[in-house]
């Protein structure tokens, strides 16, 4: 798939202060890309850039091919972290203002606004200002005011954040729903849940450098330390003895007469040859392979860095 | 250019909704003519009817002491307690009570009784008089004629006449109140404007909206609609209170002023007829209107105040002071995050209007002074000060050269204003000092 955006080796500094460091990412077309890291990472700059608020000040940026320029502005859908609308202004005013501003005409805005105030079953209040709806309206207003123009690239900088979990679902079949009419999502955000269920493909960001990317499958295949969990009825010690030296227990739990042992597989032993091994005298209950999760890959890897920081930092000293 | 529109199209639109800005466009004119309206109604003469009763004890008074056309004055022979009980009953709206011993002076030697107030020119219209007839009384005691007083006395009238270096009459009108009013407005114009800049561009950073609004135009764009969109609103606002101002004033001078500029127009035509007969001609017809003269002069000085030109400064001066503040308070409007920072940094920015409105004192007292010169050309204050020179008569090449160059140096503020307001709109949380803002114009 080719893709909709390369970023190639951009740093950013503001004065002292290294906001980007040499970061080099692609985001394939028609797909959903999580943009992922810890506060301060260096997101919301690398987000900027890419919407033109900011340049980078090495590197460049290509949007299909092309080096990003003012014309890509409409191509682009923008929700930010910090969401904001003018508070007096009414529902109706502010979507066709920033629809216009995105290039659409006066008619045009007005037809798609329409069909999407039907659609989020908003029309009761688009007379109504900003300042008189609730927090949840708002956020929906926000969201409208992102895609109306039929943006390429939607930049979704934590876009769940203010929604009760029905008005998320919402939210998540739209994000899916636009993926699948062909746009690209970037969506940045610290609920490694949603990650799971909605990328395809993740960039991880720490301290202003990229240290992991790749699709969320593949991530998550190399992070596999082969552990699994199984369940089974019969003696622990004839189970632990039939493993012999082919793996090593991790947690044993004993519940009734079930237990239930996490084990790290060692030296190329697999899993058949482990259910072999102990099938004759233990009734098998379940055996799963544990994978890890999104948010155990951030944390390992973004403790991995603070850690190889610190030990740099030791170094030096 | 076409989100420049929209940009500059919502600024207005928001501001024309906004009620105290419809309030004040209309409020104002009122004021101020209904605060001409009240200054010209004290000045015209109490005309409420007065029928006082006098008792003179000091039989000083008698026949010298006049009414005129509103205030008649009838003397009684009445004792004081009966007098001050009957008054009313009689149908008198006053007792005025004259003690034995006035002529030695001491408080309470004459008595005004009442029951409803009298007017102001009522009492200085009574008290004058006295006044005269004592003074007139203690000459006449010392043996001295009043003629010989009165005679003595020589009003000297300046009359200023400004020459060309060929030594011809050069025209010009000069009337420095007037263009301290001009200056005063001018500055209460810009802040005002300026103002309204700032806190819109501080609205949209607080509000946020201001990221959504640059991921889809340039910052520069937004500056520009801002500034321009508040220009166009104050030029609807000048209009509409030009309009109404103008409107009520006429009517209001056509109802005050009638008598005055008929009186002005037989004091013309009594000067013309001095004029042609010489010294042959009879003063006195001149003298009726002695103690008309200030008005009639101050009649003329507006007569001859250019005010279509004046208009045309004004409104070029606005546009390029306003515009040169402007810019600047858009880039402080970016940089800080809440009202109670702002103080701050506006402080600093309006102290030049400040001072620039003080020059305009000075302009008064002193015309021509290399200061007053120099603060006219000067961008930070020549809206200000240009303005309150305009009816002495600015040479031309002073005005082209005063204009240049504050239009000149709103394109170098709107560029620096530029280059902090990029980087002052995304700046949360800090603590902004003028030093961090001197960095941003150096960011890339």
């Amino acid at each position: 798939m080719a893709d909709i955006l390369q970023i190639n080796k951009v740093s950013k500094n503001y004065s002292r202060y290294v906001a980007l460091n040499d970061v080099s990412i692609n985001v394939p077309e028609k797909s959903i890309f999580g943009l992922l890291g810890p506060n301060g990472a260096g997101k919301t700059s690398l987000i900027r850039i890419i919407n033109q608020i900011t340049g980078p000040d090495i590197g460049e940026v290509l949007y299909k091919g092309e080096k990003l320029g003012t014309k890509h502005i409409e191509q682009i859908g923008y929700l930010p972290e910090e969401r904001g609308l003018y508070k007096k202004m009414s529902v109706v005013d502010q979507v066709l203002y920033l629809a216009q501003l995105k290039g659409l005409s006066k008619a045009e805005a007005r037809k798609r606004m329409l069909y999407w105030f039907e659609k989020f079953e908003m029309q009761d209040w688009w007379k109504k200002k900003i300042e008189e709806l609730s927090k949840g309206m708002q956020q929906k207003v926000q969201f409208i005011v992102t895609i109306i123009h039929n943006p390429e690239l939607i930049i979704l900088d934590e876009p769940f954040s203010g929604f009760d979990p029905i008005n998320t679902q919402l939210i998540k079949d739209e994000i899916l729903d636009l993926k699948k009419n062909g746009a690209t999502v970037i969506f940045s955000t610290h609920n490694m849940g949603s990650v799971e269920e909605l990328c395809d493909s993740i960039a991880l960001i720490n301290k202003s450098q990229k240290i992991l990317d790749g699709t969320v499958k593949n991530i998550r295949n190399t992070f596999r330390s082969n552990t699994f969990k199984v369940s089974f009825k019969g003696s622990i010690i004839g189970f632990t003895n039939a493993l012999w030296t082919g793996a090593e227990i991790l947690i044993k739990q004993t519940e009734e007469d079930i237990h239930t042992l996490t084990i790290k597989l060692l030296n190329n032993y697999t899993s058949n040859q482990l259910l072999e091994s102990v099938l004759s005298n233990h009734q098998i209950i379940s055996l799963n392979e544990i994978i890890p999760s999104m948010n155990d890959i951030f944390i390992l890897k973004v403790n991995q860095g603070n850690e190889s920081k610190v030990l740099q930092n030791n170094e030096t000293k | 250019m076409k989100k420049i529109r929209l940009i500059i199209g919502r600024e207005i639109k928001s501001k024309l909704r906004n009620k105290t800005f419809l309030i004040m466009t209309v409020l104002a004119p009122l004021l101020i003519t209904g605060f001409l309206a009240f200054i010209i109604q004290l000045s015209q003469s109490d005309n409420t009817n007065q029928l006082v009763m006098v008792i003179d004890d000091s039989k000083l008074f008698k026949d010298k002491l006049k009414g005129n056309d509103y205030i008649s004055l009838s003397y009684s022979n009445l004792k004081l307690e009966d007098a001050v009980e009957q008054f009313t009953d009689k149908g008198y709206s006053c007792l005025l009570w004259i003690s034995p011993n006035i002529i030695q002076g001491g408080a309470g030697a004459t008595k005004l009784y009442f029951r409803k107030t009298p007017g102001f020119a009522f009492q200085t219209f009574i008290k004058d008089q006295m006044e005269k007839i004592i003074y007139e009384n203690k000459l006449k005691s010392n043996n001295i004629d009043p003629n010989i007083i009165s005679n003595s006395k020589q009003v000297v009238k300046l009359i200023l006449e400004k020459v060309n270096d060929k030594g011809k009459p050069e025209e010009q009108s000069s009337f420095e109140t007037f263009g301290f009013l001009t200056g005063a407005l001018m500055f209460t114009f810009i802040l005002m404007y300026g103002m309204m800049v700032f806190r819109s561009v501080m609205e949209e950073k607080t509000n946020r909206i201001v990221e959504v609004i640059i991921s889809s135009v340039k910052p520069f764009q937004l500056m520009l609609g801002k500034i321009l969109g508040v220009a166009i609103l104050g030029l609807i606002q000048f209009v509409i209170m030009g309009i109404i101002t103008f409107s009520l004033t006429t009517v209001l001078s056509t109802i005050f002023l009638k008598d005055i500029s008929g009186q002005l127009k037989a004091f013309k035509q009594q000067q013309e007829l001095v004029k042609l007969q010489g010294s042959n001609a009879n003063f006195s017809q001149l003298e009726k209107f002695d103690d008309k003269l200030e008005v009639f002069e101050l009649l003329e000085k507006i007569n001859k105040i250019n005010f279509f030109e004046v208009f045309i400064c004004f409104i070029l001066y606005f546009l390029g002071g306003y515009l040169f503040y402007s810019s600047i308070m858009a880039a402080i409007g970016s940089a800080v995050d809440s009202e109670s920072d702002s103080q701050q940094f506006i402080t600093p920015v309006t102290l030049p209007l400040m001072i620039g409105y003080l020059i305009s004192m000075k302009t008064i007292l002193d015309p021509d002074s290399s200061l007053v010169f120099w603060a006219s050309v000067i961008p930070f204050t020549s809206p200000i000060v240009m303005m309150s020179r305009i009816t002495n008569g600015v040479p031309l090449w002073e005005l082209i050269f005063s204009l240049a160059s504050l239009f000149a140096s709103f394109f170098v503020t709107t560029w620096l204003a530029a280059k902090i307001y990029r980087t002052g709109i995304l700046m949360y949380g800090k603590k902004t000092t003028w030093k961090e803002i001197a960095k941003w114009l150096f960011y890339k």
